[in-house]
């Protein structure tokens, strides 16, 4: 059975006009939210997408603008309560990571 | 002149896991011992491998060598451990440890051009988010070609030519894989656990104390319901947010807790005692489905974000409330 997760929530965006239709990100997606279309990737699952921000690093063109996070409860708790960025680094203090 | 050579050092390992490597696996997903599961970084070799057989690059968590390693027999490979820290290829790639740099250096490092003819190193996908490859491809002259997701794949994979299909570039999570990873929530939790039975036995204590052996399992169960329940048939229940599919199970705990208990037809068992249940144990499994999060493989940070938000106040006043119930009840 499919997992989906909230929709409209993406900060995932594609400037085409840069797409040089190299397929990198379609490679690198672990959600399948990019297909190839007239030798450009486009976006066809913009909810699928969990801002991994694989594909914004893959892309040499600068053609992705993603804005990478960590989609855990824990990481953003922390960030609160230390004001820091969320991040994986939980386990600096804790030895709980994930 | 003289030009000082360093020596190559090629570590040979197999594909047999032993009993004490699952052991291992098994006391990491328990939480014990699961920071220190290292392997030392650097190049391994698998079955043999010549100059022109495949470089497949890992992290130094055991359990991700150990997992590449056992799916390798009778291919003769190079493993490139990066230095992770100890942490495995999605999370360490996320931090940067699983990097473009730590690639570019530990190439260098082992001297790989000194070992294999060819310019490719394989890459697991889910390292991806940690490394550029064009970058990669400038500064050390390799090429990277991303693997599939899981190592299972990776026979196929090489035997098909290095492609991978959309099947094998795509992240799953079963059942059984939300599963394994319960136990080690339910060992996180402990501390907070804990400090919450050390305020319970405070008030009683002080004389506050209607809690005893219901208020324990009524806890424990909604713990239950958070870390193991709701991950686990997370897709069957309904709705998106992992806060509210915590609160659905928890709310169905909390009616059977008050209906065990006898309410409504056992008269000491008051109304708002029964409230204050269905305000605090699902609000309890809401917040521990919660932290599931971080475990799950499709959820974004903006959309954690956004439940959180509402969830975390609503979660918070809703304990609170309840407890007020119970405190009064028992007056």
């Amino acid at each position: 059975m499919k997992n989906g997760y909230l929709n409209n929530v993406t900060t995932l965006k594609m400037t085409s006009e840069y797409c040089t239709g190299c397929g990198r990100c379609i490679e690198v997606c672990p959600h399948n939210v990019f297909v190839m279309k007239d030798k450009k990737s486009v976006i066809i699952d913009k909810d699928a997408c969990m801002e991994c921000g694989a594909c914004v690093k893959n892309c040499a063109f600068n053609a992705l603008e993603v804005k990478p996070g960590v989609g855990c409860a824990y990481a953003i708790i922390m960030g609160w309560l230390t004001g820091k960025e969320p991040s994986c680094d939980c386990s600096d203090s804790s030895g709980d990571c994930c | 002149m003289q030009i000082s050579s360093r020596e190559l050092k090629i570590i040979e390992t197999s594909t047999e896991l032993t009993f004490q490597d699952i052991m291992g696996s098994w006391k990491a997903r328990w939480g014990i011992n699961r920071m220190n599961y290292k392997v030392e970084p650097g190049l391994y070799s698998v079955g043999n491998p010549n100059s022109d057989s495949p470089v497949l690059v890992s992290a130094n968590y055991k359990m991700s060598f150990d997992r590449l390693r056992k799916e390798l027999k009778g291919i003769k490979a190079w493993i490139l451990v990066l230095d992770t820290k100890g942490i495995n290829v999605w999370c360490a790639a996320g931090k940067g440890t699983f990097g473009t740099q730590e690639l570019v250096n530990r190439i260098a490092m082992v001297q790989l051009d000194k070992v294999v003819s060819h310019r490719t190193v394989i890459l697991p996908q889910l390292g991806a988010p940690g490394i550029s490859a064009h970058e990669v491809s400038k500064f050390s002259g390799y090429k990277v070609t991303y693997g599939p997701v899981q190592a299972k794949d990776l026979r196929e994979f090489i035997n098909s030519g290095m492609k991978a299909t959309e099947e094998m570039r795509t992240v799953k999570s079963s059942a059984y894989e939300r599963l394994v990873l319960t136990p080690v929530e339910l060992v996180g939790t402990y501390k907070m656990s804990l400090m919450i039975f050390g305020i319970l036995f405070l008030l009683n204590l002080l004389g506050f104390g209607p809690f005893g052996f219901v208020d324990f399992y009524a806890y424990m169960g909604a713990l239950f319901v958070g870390c193991v329940l709701t991950p686990v048939l997370l897709p069957w229940i309904p709705g998106k947010a992992f806060t509210w599919k915590g609160w659905l199970v928890g709310f169905i705990w909390a009616v059977l807790v008050n209906v065990l208990n006898g309410w409504p037809s056992v008269p000491q068992y008051s109304l708002l005692r029964a409230l204050g249940y269905l305000l605090i144990l699902p609000s309890v499994s809401a917040f521990y489905a919660m932290n599931f999060t971080g475990c799950s493989t499709f959820t974004s940070f903006s959309g954690v974000l956004k439940e959180m938000r509402i969830a975390v106040p609503a979660i918070a006043i809703s304990i609170a409330l309840g407890i007020v119930l119970i405190l009064v009840s028992s007056l």
